[in-house]
């Protein structure tokens, strides 16, 4: 199998952004990329552009954003799957390089939550499940992710505490990451005597909605070596679904089957288990949904997610450390770029390069991108 | 009869499963079944997965237990003179499961997971059919 390995990566600071278009913002994530890289546009072979297409303007970006960023005649289309979609991009990067068709390809990722008004984002967010069956009973984002946490709780012990303890931490370590949307430390008090939006879920148990972009850039293996003495290789991918209706699912809703999935195959692929693991970026769109993630990757036992939170386990130096960038929670959650910034702070783990945060001498570091409320996920496996 | 009636507010009026919404005008939740395979499913669906059979409708008892709630506080903007109110996942005895709001009849912290519970076609003002969920002795 041909190896692929990432050569650059870029991110905007996520936070509104009332100062720029969509393809502006991509431009910045690009660059930044580009120059990590050291390479021109023109030796770009392809372009997968990744947004949650339901909340831009415009109409097939990435017509506009393969434009902007010089990447025309080379191939370019969306990648569309939620908050998935980056990372599903990813898996699409490497299919090219793998295959032999592209030596080089950037996957950018991104999304101008502000972009819509209001009212169109509050008709939006109405139809984030199943349109026929449960839209029509008032559903929302959190409904959903609070439906798990509830029967987590139930099956678990899991405590509205231990889920405030996830906020906690991924609130301290956006305040240690520049890119990060909030950069200000939250505590227990604040998470538990936050306004109820679904419960148990709380405002501090849920992301927030930002703009912004990420961009990786992938190459075979001797552009990779040439490029940079120090690749970061892509080693293991996963990509499952599960069904949209919350009904046709695992009826214990403390677990999301496609993530479990993703993960055995990423770990398949690398000849590795989670014990290998050194740093992890999972997909917290809610706190709940960190706790189980901790489990369906198998960091824990089930039923111990809640526990490996309260324990501060998943702190630096802690026995595994996730989302210590701030994660969808704290840096922020816009949407298309959310999978190709999380590959961003592990190419930069995996270099050495996270300074107060690193991970001293992390090898191999995991992502864990969930796309809607749990239909697709992606897993990632690089390493040095 | 069309399933743009169907729920509090619609967003697909246009299925195979049109009769669905006449049941409920009827009193009665249905589900629907494989011939062939004898596969169950709730929400009804028109097609097997089996490829193989023909599709009949069968009506569920309503009788459920519930499986996980939440109480919604932010809603969609259809939605925002209804908050608070609550949707719960509950599982027929006859296996599917369905995801519903509750009546206004229950308070919150009567709701338990795993209590009984009988699922209800109900009519609201305009017409509207929807089913919600209610006490299993009520």
């Amino acid at each position: 199998m041909r190896k692929v390995g990432v050569i650059g990566v870029g991110q905007t600071k996520f936070k509104r952004r009332p100062d720029a278009s969509i393809r502006e913002i991509a431009f910045e994530a690009f660059k930044e990329a580009m120059e990590d890289a050291q390479i021109t546009p023109k030796e770009i072979q392809a372009s997968v552009i990744c947004s949650a297409t339901h909340y831009d303007k415009q109409r097939t970006p990435a017509g506009v954003v393969a434009e902007y960023l010089g990447l025309n005649p080379q191939p370019t289309f969306n990648v569309e799957a939620v908050c998935a979609s980056s990372g599903v991009g990813l898996r699409i990067g490497w299919s090219f390089i793998n295959s032999g068709l592209h030596d080089t390809v950037a996957i950018i990722g991104f999304q101008k939550m502000t972009e819509l008004s209001s009212a169109e984002v509050q008709e939006v967010m109405g139809r984030s499940g199943d349109v026929m069956w449960e839209s029509p009973f008032g559903t929302t984002m959190p409904a959903y992710f609070a439906l798990y946490a509830k029967s987590h709780m139930h099956k678990y012990g899991t405590t509205e505490e231990q889920m405030a303890k996830v906020a906690v931490k991924n609130h301290f370590y956006a305040t240690k990451n520049p890119k990060a949307m909030f950069q200000k430390q939250i505590t227990m008090e604040d998470v538990l005597n936050s306004r109820m939006i679904a419960s148990p879920l709380k405002r501090y148990d849920c992301c927030a909605n930002s703009d912004g972009a990420a961009c990786i850039i992938l190459a075979n293996e001797e552009i990779s070596k040439n490029a940079t003495d120090m690749p970061i290789w892509v080693t293991g991918l996963g990509l499952a679904s599960s069904p949209m209706a919350l009904t046709s699912r695992d009826p214990s809703f403390a677990s999301f089957d496609c993530s479990s999935e993703a993960a055995r195959q990423a770990y398949r692929m690398a000849g590795i288990g989670p014990e290998d693991i050194d740093v992890a970026e999972v997909h917290d769109c809610f706190t709940i949904t960190e706790i189980i993630n901790y489990e369906d990757l198998g960091l824990c036992e089930k039923g111990q997610g809640g526990r490996l939170a309260e324990e501060g386990q998943t702190y630096l130096g802690g026995e595994i450390p996730v989302n210590i960038d701030g994660g969808l929670l704290a840096k922020g959650h816009p949407v298309g770029a959310t999978g190709a910034s999380q590959i961003r702070t592990l190419v930069k783990q995996l270099r050495g390069e996270s300074g107060e945060t690193q991970v001293k001498g992390a090898k191999r570091g995991l992502a864990h991108n969930l796309g809607g409320i749990g239909m697709y996920c992606a897993v990632t496996i690089l390493e040095v | 009869m069309n399933f743009a009636k169907f729920g509090k507010i619609s967003y697909v009026a246009e299925t195979k499963l049109q009769e669905f919404e006449k049941h409920l005008e009827t009193g009665k939740v249905m589900g629907t079944r494989c011939k062939s395979c004898g596969q169950t499913y709730f929400p009804p669906r028109a097609d097997c997965n089996c490829l193989k059979g023909d599709i009949e409708w069968i009506e569920l008892s309503g009788k459920c237990k519930l499986m996980t709630f939440s109480t919604l506080y932010f809603a969609p903007a259809s939605f925002r003179y209804e908050v608070p109110y609550t949707l719960g996942v509950a599982q027929f005895e006859e296996g599917p499961a369905v995801l519903a709001p509750f009546s206004k009849e229950i308070k919150e912290n009567e709701i338990k997971v795993g209590m009984s519970l009988r699922l209800v076609p109900t009519e609201l003002i305009g017409g509207r059919m929807i089913y919600e969920l209610r006490k299993a002795d009520s």
